[in-house]
């Protein structure tokens, strides 16, 4: 029996923690910093917009815990003793492990703009954020975000649901365009605009200015003067590293792991956002800030703890958000410049709010992605699809299997397949009605 | 110094002006109840003021607002989150309950002559089937008022969801024509008073002799009423309940589950999501279904010998328990005026015997489940949040596990309110016995 010692309660610590225990009856002791119990973190929005409580961000009800004999304990971890096995916390507290797993997670990125540590200046990314935000927001007469990607439009929506006004700065010429093929990232730029934000595009913070240590105004690389009383810097997240900096721990941006999630140091592990892989698999990133990774490493990592070895393996590229009203949905590798020997056939909706494109390679017309923008796809039909590499007529002919939009909705797949026309002069007979039984016999099968 | 408030729900001023409309409603019905005020044609009156109380603070809400779910402020308004409104209103209804089952004399009914609220309303009654206003005849406009005035409502808030759109249609018909204007227009025909969707255990004195004798005696159109009633428990339910789940009735249909999905719409996520309110919910549910079954043996044994007591007990005593219990205080006081407080769907989660046999069926033998979008859940909370019915839907979600639970009724919020598209509410025949596989 071990004594595992889980540095960070977030999805990935928490997976972690739960797969060890069913598993396992090693002693599991998780310490955090943040917040004692585990919460969603994806959820903070909700709270301050008012759609939920604190307490319903929590996944699992307080007693869980000590139900399955996980230790929880709030607090610093100050530094760390790999040869003695020992943390040393706050107030003078240690706890002794065999076995160190860190998730540690992630901090916003600054980039050393002038005036950035004024009061009323915040990331958004934890909970601490949340309520300096709560704190800092009321009353104000304006907001300004730097930075164009998902957690700056949370915080845009967050606002707008107070009434406060909005400016966002992207360098970007149109909204996630490093990301988001051309027509997607317009419509949400156009999206963003009907929700009464004033977005800037192509437009860089230069500076924050103060007045008696609080923010009251910013300056872009235009020279514009912005008159806030809160700026929100969403420029993206890194790993937050600093408690093994300069240890023996091998790091680069992230804690260096194996497969296995195996940092240099025997017995010691990094999983979810602080981890960076060694061994990247394909169409995967070495550093991923994103919940299902974070859970996939920790039930990978809990495997391995418990003698079944497992290397890490996040299988197809997925990822979903939400831009306002407009859902966002990706499977596959769905490119922000779609280059040969890739192409698309895209399709948008009048109203211009929903689209569907389907990326394939032109040279042997196998699928290759999927991108959704106000429709929802089944993730494990394109899941098979991609991975049996279907061709895009079969696909196109069975797409009905993939909606996957409550009863009644609109039915798209007429839409699609006359893009297919329109592009190709090939015409596609519909071989599915899409009925969840259809569905079922194809993922069996 | 004056401080805006900052935080939602923001009224506007057209709403404001609604709202104003809507207490002044109110406090016209107390002075009726009281005979202050009206003459005989003010129904009307009233009912306009009531319905644009409603539809106009509703339209105002929702004019400017783009398609999408908006919960904001939801937890912060104090109707909505059991503030001070929120108790104010609960022990409003109450008190007109109280009044509506136990003490119908202070609305002004009198036998030889309404006054006050009821026969404010014995004008309508006269109109409708030539005969003067009950306490319930009052209960049922006001109750149908709300179906189609919250029906509304709750339309233009999920404008965007067809699936939503269609399933209130269903519940505003329902209670227009099948709950309220065809029994009326029944009893003006001389013909016994009938619900035909309202079953037997919902409808607990459906094998009440008088009830059974009241058929029998109503020539053809009785003998039907009968007949498809017992095809209805038997047959029909089942059936639906096989191919697409309780919702069919739940949220499809049923009068009770139709005021709960419009005017308890607000209030649907104070349900508790507790594994302890899951427990006694559980207990209660099958404890009153095993009584209303043992209810309903006594009072038909009673009505074949003719005998009083069945194992020494008394089934008119069985049956007015029976009545008094679960009829009255469980399914209305409890039901209804707790609704901003325990939420919209208490009677149906933790009484209704109807949902309760309707529960086995789906949880047994039935096409419908709740489907999860493979890896996508975030565990952000908002299913379960919503869920009327106190259902942790994102412990089944963040686990990639399909969500077949015998108290879902299918309303279709929590794939609504999902920012990830990770639920669907589908039907499907060849996996019926193994419709939850546990994915992670």
């Amino acid at each position: 029996m071990y004594k595992t010692l889980i540095i960070g309660n977030g999805i990935a610590g928490v997976s972690c923690a739960r797969w060890l225990r069913k598993n396992t009856d090693d002693e599991i002791q998780m310490v955090s910093q943040e917040s004692e119990y585990f919460f969603s973190r994806t959820a903070l929005m909700y709270v301050y917009m008012g759609h939920m409580r604190w307490q319903d961000l929590e996944p699992y009800e307080r007693s869980f815990w000590a139900k399955n004999k996980i230790d929880l304990l709030q607090g610093k971890v100050l530094s760390i003793d790999y040869e003695l096995k020992i943390a040393y916390l706050e107030n003078e507290k240690t706890l002794a492990f065999d076995r160190l797993v860190l998730a540690l997670g992630s901090k916003s990125n600054k980039f050393g703009w002038p005036g950035e540590d004024l009061e009323g200046v915040s990331g958004f990314y934890s909970k601490q954020d949340l309520e300096y935000i709560e704190q800092k927001s009321n009353n104000i007469k304006r907001a300004v975000i730097v930075g164009g990607g998902l957690i700056g439009i949370e915080l845009a929506e967050m606002f707008h649901s107070r009434k406060i006004p909005v400016t966002i700065l992207v360098r970007e010429s149109e909204y996630w365009s490093s990301v988001l093929p051309p027509e997607e990232a317009a419509m949400i730029s156009k999206h963003i605009r009907k929700n009464e934000i004033d977005l800037r595009l192509n437009c860089q913070l230069q500076s924050i200015l103060g007045d008696q240590g609080q923010v009251n105004a910013i300056v872009t690389d235009q020279q514009e003067h912005i008159p806030c009383e809160f700026v929100g810097i969403t420029a993206g997240v890194r790993p937050n590293i600093d408690l093994v900096k300069g240890s023996q721990l091998s790091t680069d941006k992230g804690i260096l792991v194996d497969e296995y999630l195996q940092t240099n140091i025997p017995n010691v592990y990094a999983i979810g956002d602080c981890a960076q892989l060694t061994n990247v698999s394909k169409g995967r990133k070495a550093i991923e800030a994103i919940w299902y990774s974070g859970r996939q490493m920790g039930e990978t990592l809990a495997a391995n703890l418990s003698g079944n070895t497992k290397s890490y393996n996040p299988g197809i590229w997925f990822n979903s958000a939400k831009f306002f009203d407009i859902e966002y949905q990706v499977y596959g590798y769905v490119p922000s410049k779609i280059v040969a020997p890739f192409d698309s056939i895209y399709w948008e909706d009048p109203a211009g709010e929903k689209s569907i494109r389907l990326v394939y390679d032109l040279s042997n017309h196998q699928i290759s992605g999927f991108n959704l923008m106000g429709v929802r796809f089944r993730h494990e039909v394109c899941e098979k699809w991609i991975s049996q590499n279907s061709s895009i007529q079969e696909v196109l002919a069975k797409i009905r299997m993939a909606f996957f939009d409550p009863e009644f909705y609109p039915d798209y797949s007429s839409g699609i397949l006359d893009a297919y026309f329109q592009k190709t002069g090939k015409k596609i007979i519909p071989k599915s009605s899409g009925k969840l039984n259809a569905v079922l016999n194809f993922l069996k099968s | 110094m004056f401080h805006r408030i900052v935080k939602p729900p923001f009224l506007n001023k057209l709403q404001w002006i609604h709202l104003g409309i809507g207490v002044l409603t109110i406090s016209l019905l107390v002075l009726a109840s009281v005979n202050i005020l009206f003459t005989d044609d003010d129904w009307r009156f009233i009912i306009f003021l009531f319905a644009t109380s409603i539809t106009g603070f509703a339209y105002h809400q929702y004019r400017e607002q783009s398609e999408g779910v908006k919960n904001n402020g939801v937890w912060f308004g104090s109707l909505t989150s059991r503030g001070l409104l929120a108790w104010a209103t609960a022990l409003g209804l109450t008190a007109f309950y109280c009044l509506l089952y136990w003490w119908p004399e202070y609305l002004g009914l009198n036998a030889s002559g309404n006054t006050g609220l009821i026969a404010l309303f014995d004008p309508l009654s006269m109109l409708l089937k030539k005969q003067a206003a009950s306490q319930w005849f009052v209960y049922g406009v006001f109750y149908t008022l709300c179906i189609l005035c919250f029906g509304y409502k709750f339309l233009l808030k999920y404008k965007h969801n067809k699936y939503q759109k269609l399933r209130t249609i269903s519940v505003m018909f329902f209670q227009l024509f099948f709950a309220f204007l065809i029994p009326e227009w029944m009893l003006r025909m001389n013909l016994p008073y009938n619900d035909l969707k309202n079953m037997w255990p919902l409808n607990y004195y459906f094998f009440d002799a008088w009830n059974i004798e009241s058929f029998k005696s109503s020539g053809g159109m009785g003998w039907f009423f009968l007949v498809f009633g017992l095809l209805m428990i038997f047959v029909i339910s089942p059936s639906l309940t096989y191919f697409f789940g309780k919702r069919w009735y739940c949220s499809w249909v049923c009068g009770c589950g139709g005021l709960a999905e419009t005017a308890g719409d607000p209030f649907r996520h104070l349900s508790d999501k507790s594994l302890k309110a899951w427990k006694l919910e559980r207990f209660l549910i099958y404890s009153i279904l095993l009584f209303s079954i043992v209810m309903t043996a006594g009072v038909l044994y009673t009505y074949k010998t003719g005998q009083a007591e069945l194992f020494g007990i008394s089934t008119a005593e069985m049956r007015k328990s029976y009545g008094f219990f679960i009829g009255a205080a469980f399914s209305g006081v409890i039901g209804v005026g707790f609704y901003p407080l325990l939420g919209s769907r208490v009677w149906c989660r933790f009484g209704c015997p109807m949902a309760a046999i309707l529960g086995i069926q789906q949880r047994l033998f039935s096409r419908f489940r709740i489907t999860t979008n493979g890896g996508q859940c975030i565990s952000c909370g908002n299913c379960s949040t919503y869920c009327e019915m106190g259902i942790d839907v994102r412990a089944y979600a963040q686990k990639g596990q399909n969500i077949v639970r015998a108290s879902c009724v299918g309303c279709g919020i929590c794939a609504a309110v999902c920012p990830r598209g990770v639920l669907k509410l589908e039907n499907g025949s060849i996996d019926i016995f193994d419709r939850t596989p546990e994915k992670s």
